[in-house]
């Protein structure tokens, strides 16, 4: 065979194994072309529970999801060096997080509790309360835009866990609102943290963690697109915001 | 002399069992004569996943309580469905590992292990359904396209058939099928292009005794439901256990979708048999009639359900609740459609015409940018069995209610690649949900809903105790009652599941049992005060 020959096959064979390739390959019958999610997650979102670097990533597509369609990757599948490269272009794909946040850390972080009175619902790095998510790692979750909509226009900003297909949800990764009735006529209104078709877990305005049969309940009302939160649209001048922004993305949990 | 008289009872007794070791198809046929056993995928021949054994009833359901717990420590997703014989349970794990466990104890008493090549490409994870057992072996099929007969005694395998090339895209996840001299298999691979068949082999040696491809070729009847080549990727996988009858001789399996998935512009036609039924002849694996319940689909809408064998008074009827959102009752004999009932939500039809074909609303298939159709891809039901109730005359059907965003796009052709033509997507804002529903079997009258947080991936089972069991997607294990739907009972396993129950006897005890997570969860009353 002549030289030029070989040289082609095996510069195909290379580019065969481009990190986009491989991905193609092995990433977009289920999670979409350019992540977007389809059968599998979307992998372009800012929010991922699961994954947090390229350690966590590759460790993943290792081991596979249990109980999911999400298969393990052996090394002769992909190789080590192929899967580091991989890795980077799937957190590649994410919306890159833009530097939205040019305020002041400071006087956000002072915003957050004073004139916002945040902690009174939020708890970042065990202050404040939990009505509310726990905002410590806010900034590595969610975007500055996003964050910006869920301060001045809170029910907007809602997270909504039902766009992809999934096998399974464990826990919600929503936020839903919930109004209960027992048979003895107590009413109690938190934060859905789980539910099944016999049980529902909720938060109270108190933060506390109730457990209800749902044998036990004459109502639960689900307040799709409702939000507890006022919007924060006419409490801080334009510049506040940009500095409670600024706090919001600094917080990155306690790693 | 009086000491050897001795003992020959107790060689008679031990070549009495030996004998029991053997499972005739006979004894597959007459199942309901040991009701303790669970012989073949849904326990009988006719698909209804029923059991006789009545110790647990609608009245004492509420004290079931655990017996034993089996953890696997594979990935992927368990989805067997136990083949009992005699107090022992012959399960498959995800990657496709065999264990035999004491029905007593949950305690394996042998273990077969095969290592499948890394470079599979099961479209769906790893997954396996089940076995087939006839004579002193057990059959499984594999992620990577062989049919494997294990001894039942020891677990060795005793021979390893290739049924076709995995590297285009074929994988075994389905329970064979076993009866007479034969076994049953179907293959999955309908997202990769594959041009399905139902496979028969000679359970002595392994040897092929019949293909039937659910896509036909050249020359045959039904060729020219495909437009110019477009049959050589049609798809039609047959990934769910058919049903059998023993009398009429006749195999009933159910097809998958077309290929590519949601782009049907170049197969334009009805693409037979893709999303049917197939009765086949058991002895040749020739076509006796087809009933197409989704033509030229385009929503990934298989038809891969196992079919339920039920007559009414004299007619021969086989009942289907089809992932389109429809329930059909069509004859046996012939393929007659008798009647059809939406039982539920869907958006692209206005319902079936007189001969059951569905009546396409416009502007409902997949665009470029996308369209909104209920059901989405998985369907209404999906491969997770229906069960159907002597004792209530009820089919009881696991729902899901989920849309999905069709789109099509133009994708190439490549040998063991993805080839779905689309990108379906979930639709904002919309929490999925499910129900367990009751029908009426002869008209799939709605009789009673039980609702579910989340759409099913598990079957169910009925039970001469007047109880249905099933499985949720949050892990719970659950009895309803089977003429009402109350719940009467239920375990939290800790795991979503994704299979089917069955029952068996051990020590004369009933017991129930089902897959969850990466374990096998059974059950059975307290053993005093029962």
């Amino acid at each position: 065979m002549q030289r030029w020959v070989l040289a082609l096959i095996a510069c195909l064979a290379l580019s065969a194994q481009t990190p986009r390739n491989l991905y193609q390959a092995h990433c977009a019958g289920c999670h979409g072309a350019s992540g977007e999610g389809s059968r599998g997650p979307a992998l372009n979102g800012a929010a991922s529970q699961r994954i947090t670097d390229s350690a966590a990533l590759i460790s993943l597509v290792r081991r596979g999801i249990p109980g999911t369609e999400m298969p393990a990757f052996a090394p002769e599948t992909i190789g080590d060096e192929q899967l580091r490269g991989l890795a980077a272009y799937v957190l590649g794909l994410r919306a890159t997080a833009r530097d939205g946040a040019s305020g002041r850390l400071g006087r956000g972080a002072e915003l957050f509790r004073s004139k916002g009175k945040c902690i009174t619902c939020h708890r970042v790095n065990g202050d404040g309360h939990t009505s509310g998510p726990d905002l410590s790692d806010i900034g590595r979750l969610r975007d500055p835009e996003w964050l910006r909509r869920a301060v001045v226009e809170p029910e907007s900003a809602l997270y909504d866990s039902f766009g992809g297909y999934r096998w399974t949800i464990l826990i919600p990764d929503n936020y839903l609102f919930v109004e209960i009735t027992t048979r003895g006529g107590d009413r109690i209104a938190g934060s859905r943290l789980n539910e099944d078709a016999f049980s529902i877990q909720i938060r109270d305005g108190e933060g506390r963690i109730r457990s209800f049969l749902k044998s036990e309940l004459s109502e639960v009302r689900k307040q799709w697109g409702k939000s507890p939160m006022p919007s924060y649209r006419d409490v801080f001048s334009a510049s506040e915001l940009d500095d409670l922004l600024a706090y919001l993305a600094s917080l990155r949990g306690s790693r | 002399m009086k000491a050897q008289w001795a003992l020959v009872p107790v060689i008679a007794v031990a070549a009495t069992q030996a004998a029991w070791g053997q499972v005739s198809a006979e004894r597959i046929r007459n199942a309901d004569r040991e009701p303790g056993n669970w012989l073949t995928y849904s326990r009988t021949y006719n698909g209804q996943r029923y059991t006789p054994l009545a110790e647990i009833t609608a009245a004492n359901v509420g004290r079931l309580r655990a017996a034993w717990t089996h953890q696997t420590q594979q990935p992927g997703k368990f989805e067997t469905s136990p083949i009992v014989i005699d107090g022992i349970l012959y399960i498959t794990e995800p990657g496709g590992e065999v264990a035999a466990l004491d029905g007593r104890t949950g305690r394996p008493v042998w273990r077969f292990g095969r290592r499948p090549p890394p470079d599979l490409h099961a479209c769906c994870g790893a997954a396996n359904r089940g076995m087939a057992v006839l004579g002193d072996l057990l059959f499984v099929g594999t992620l990577d396209a062989h049919l494997l007969a294990i001894d039942l005694q020891t677990g060795k395998l005793r021979w390893d058939s290739v049924v076709t090339d995995y590297r285009a895209g074929h994988a075994i996840t389905a329970a064979p099928l076993a009866f007479d001299d034969k076994v049953l298999v179907g293959v999955a691979g309908g997202e990769f292009g594959i041009r399905g068949f139902v496979d028969a082999y000679d359970v002595r040696t392994g040897k092929r005794v019949w293909r039937f491809w659910t896509v036909p070729g050249p020359g045959e009847p039904g060729h020219d439901s495909w437009a110019n080549d477009s049959w050589k990727t049609g798809g039609g996988s047959t990934w769910i256990t058919g049903s059998y009858d023993p009398a009429l001789r006749i195999v009933y399996w159910g097809t998958g979708n077309p290929g590519p998935d949601y782009n049907g512009d170049d197969r334009k036609g009805d693409n037979l048999y893709t999303c049917s039924l197939v009765a086949l002849d058991a002895d040749t694996g020739r076509l006796r009639w087809h009933f197409q319940f989704t033509p030229h689909d385009v929503n990934d809408w298989d038809s891969t359900h196992v079919p339920l064998l039920v007559d009414e008074g004299n007619r021969k009827q086989v009942l289907v609740a089809n992932r389109n959102g429809f329930y059909y009752v069509l004859d046996r004999v012939t393929g007659e459609f008798i009647h059809g009932a939406q039982f539920g939500k869907q958006t692209w039809t206005s319902g079936l015409d007189s001969k059951g074909r569905p009546i396409r609303l416009a502007g409902m298939e997949p665009t470029t940018s996308g369209i909104m159709v209920y059901p989405g891809f998985h369907g209404v039901t999906n491969w997770f069995s229906p069960s159907y109730s002597p004792l209530t005359g009820l089919v009881y059907v696991a729902v899901r209610e989920e849309p999905a965003i069709f789109s099509k796009a133009k994708e190439p052709y490549v040998p063991g690649q993805w080839f779905g033509g689309g990108n379906p997507k979930g639709v904002p804002k919309v929490e999925p949900t499910g129900s367990i529903r009751a029908l009426e079997h002869a008209t799939g009258k709605l009789v009673w809903d039980f609702p579910l947080k989340s759409p099913p991936w598990a079957g169910l089972m009925s039970t001469a105790g007047g109880v249905i069991f099933g499985g949720s997607s949050e892990g719970m294990f659950y009895a309803l009652d089977a003429s009402s739907g109350k719940p009467l009972w239920h375990y939290g396993t800790g795991a979503p599941i994704f299979a089917n129950p069955v029952s068996f006897t051990v020590n004369g005890r009933q017991h129930v049992a089902i897959a969850a997570g990466n374990a096998l969860f059974a059950f059975a009353l307290p053993e005093t005060g029962r």
